[in-house]
């Protein structure tokens, strides 16, 4: 058996206070390579805290978290900045573009920070990443000027940039209408399929968690239920070519 | 372009107004010190150099610091004991033995040496009486401890030797008296005796209190007028550097007991007023700038308070709390450089503007406008201070989002 690429083991987060609250309880489960996970639940039963947790944003006050097998509980932030940086990617329920650039420099922003590629090559990778997004023309348009679907599609771009093991989504339609909100589920399953990137979805849309492979849902902090299917639910209407028709 | 640098200069760049006005604010601050300070330099630059130029750099007078052992105190020194009433000795004033101190003095490198008679007389003139000090010099070693001899404009130093009493006095003094070039005045010393002189020469050094009651005279007709034959009360130095004056003075002073001032210690009261006057210009000068980092605080604290999100989010993909820092210290230094600069325009702008007025004012020197002296100095000065406080005034609120952590605000956010 491969290692899977994120782990948690025993994972709670609990925020310290007068009234100490518990976010996430006790939760175990781990994702594989090429795997399109959704994780549902009613508002504040801390699916976003979990995705927090399973992206390094946030750090467990009991168990542990496992990164293609290492540890992160000993990381500081440093090194848990910089597997951030390297191998996750996030996508918000705000596209948190940086309004005063345009589009492709938001996507070279992460390049730029890990400084692998010379200038050229982030520009062609950006170059590219918008184009596979349908977003050519909007290469040097600002967030501003851009519709709510192109936003959330550059943010998802963005996200690309480093070519990161996992992405991490949540609510990532959160602020669409439903079209462009399975448009973007769509793109994140031609990631998984043509790509093998690993997707981990936070939503409380039904609909669109129908349509991964994998629905965890989350109650009161713990894993209530976690089923896979071989086959996702039929999609409804017509299935929208990714990056079109928004 | 580094990313962060490329980030700061854009968030100020679309904040053109607030930029703007928190440049404006490092302009004056910088501005303002840089002319005050070429105000303020140019103006002590120029009395100093008047005061070594005109006056001698030591003096040695016929009088002791501290007044003379009794014999009580040197026998019963550690006893407790106390003396009252006790009155000093009326003593024949004059240094003693002043040729040979002379002499002595002038034996040393680098100094040369005049000795003097200082008394004060009454200058009568038609119907005024004005009271002047009466200098009596010895020509040739007096030209060689001031130069009175430049600052003369009429007549000359060696008329004194070849003219029977002659006397040459300050410009205001000449005016006081309403007395010209070769006119006679009658001089009337305290010891009774009047003697008429014979005006051969008037200067004017520009120190206000030199020109306005001191007339020099041959020593020998001033040691008779004043009837203290052979006496000298007075021997003043010049050095070839005038900064060491203090040093040799206290030497000097060390030598031969009489008490010896520095220039800078005749001219203590002046001197400390210039310190005075740098405090003030510094705490003004600093209060702009406090002013300016108000400023700079509250555009980056602004600036900040907008891009929280664009915080948390370059946070979430990897950036770390330098980096963050970096973006907001950068924009602090970028507004504290530019306004430096402005604020060179604008100080030397100032300068030209200062050095045009012409006006008539008698401090401690006639002045007829302003002097000014400006050096590199004081704009880079202006600049360290500015560029200081404009990174202190950024490092607060970049502390600050450095420490944002991107869950709470996505979040809030959400």
């Amino acid at each position: 058996m491969t290692t899977p690429v994120l782990e948690a083991r025993g994972v709670t987060r609990v925020l310290p206070g007068a009234v100490p609250v518990t976010l996430v309880r006790d939760v175990t489960m781990s994702v594989e390579q090429g795997e399109f996970v959704s994780i549902v639940g009613p508002s504040g039963s801390g699916k976003s805290s979990l995705l927090y947790l399973l992206g390094l944003l946030d750090v467990p006050s009991e168990g542990e978290l496992y990164l293609q097998g290492r540890e992160t509980g000993a990381l500081d932030d440093h090194e848990l900045a910089h597997l951030r940086l390297e191998k996750l990617g996030f996508v918000f329920q705000f596209h948190f573009l940086l309004p005063e650039f345009d589009a492709l420099t938001n996507i070279m922003v992460p390049m730029r920070r890990l400084g692998k590629l010379g200038h050229r090559a982030m520009r062609d990778r950006a170059r590219g990443l918008l184009a596979d997004f349908g977003l050519e023309a909007a290469a040097d348009k600002r967030p501003g000027q851009l519709s709510g679907g192109m936003r959330q599609r550059a943010a998802v771009a963005r996200a690309l940039a480093n070519d990161p093991l996992v992405i991490l989504a949540d609510e990532p339609t959160g602020n669409l209408d439903q079209k462009s909100g399975r448009n973007v589920f769509d793109i994140f399953q031609r990631l998984v399929d043509d790509m093998g990137t690993t997707i981990i979805a936070v939503t409380h849309d039904e609909n669109l968690a129908a349509l991964t492979r994998r629905r965890v849902t989350i109650v009161d902090g713990v894993i209530e239920t976690d089923r896979k299917v071989d086959a996702p639910s039929a999609r409804p209407g017509d299935p929208a070519r990714p990056g079109r028709d928004i | 372009m580094p990313l962060a640098f490329d980030i700061a200069i854009t968030h100020l760049l679309t904040r053109k107004r607030q930029t703007a006005v928190s440049m404006l604010g490092v302009a004056m601050g910088v501005g303002f010190a840089i002319a005050m300070a070429g105000l303020m330099d140019g103006f002590q630059t120029y009395f100093v150099s008047k005061v070594i130029d005109v006056t001698p750099h030591i003096t040695m007078k016929d009088e002791f610091r501290n007044p003379p052992a009794q014999p009580a105190a040197i026998r019963f020194g550690h006893g407790a004991f106390a003396l009252r009433g006790v009155r000093p000795r009326d003593e024949l004033r004059g240094i003693r033995r002043a040729q040979s101190i002379v002499a002595s003095l002038a034996r040393r490198d680098g100094l040369a040496v005049a000795p003097s008679l200082e008394g004060q007389v009454f200058l009568r003139y038609g119907s005024k009486d004005v009271g002047a000090s009466l200098i009596g010099i010895e020509p040739d070693r007096q030209r060689t401890v001031s130069n009175l001899e430049n600052d003369l404009t009429d007549g000359s130093l060696d008329a004194l030797k070849t003219s029977a009493n002659g006397l040459i006095i300050g410009i205001d003094l000449a005016r006081k008296l309403g007395i010209k070039m070769r006119d006679t005045v009658t001089a009337v010393s305290p010891a009774g005796v009047i003697l008429k002189m014979k005006i051969v020469g008037i200067f004017r050094t520009g120190l206000i209190n030199l020109d306005g009651s001191v007339a020099y005279a041959l020593l020998k007709k001033v040691q008779v007028l004043q009837k203290r034959i052979n006496v000298v009360n007075q021997i003043a130095m010049r050095l070839k550097q005038p900064d060491a004056a203090g040093q040799v003075a206290a030497a000097i002073e060390r030598r031969f007991h009489y008490r010896t001032e520095s220039w800078q210690e005749a001219n203590a009261g002046v001197l400390g007023v210039f310190v005075i006057q740098h405090a003030i210009m510094y705490a003004t000068t600093g209060a702009i700038l406090v002013v300016a980092c108000f400023g700079i605080f509250n555009v980056i604290s602004t600036i900040i308070y907008e891009k929280t999100r664009d915080i948390a989010i370059l946070k979430s993909m990897g950036f770390e709390e330098g980096d963050i820092r970096m973006i907001f210290l950068i924009e602090g230094i970028a507004v504290g450089i530019l306004g430096s600069l402005l604020g060179w325009a604008l100080g030397y702008a100032l300068l030209q503007l200062l050095g045009s007025v012409k006006f008539n004012v008698e401090s401690f020197v006639k002045l007829e406008g302003f002097v000014l002296n400006s050096t590199w100095v004081h704009y880079a000065v202006g600049t360290v201070a500015a560029m200081g406080s404009a990174a202190f005034a950024a490092y607060l609120p970049a502390r600050k989002a450095a420490r944002l952590r991107p869950v709470d605000i996505i979040r809030g956010a959400a």
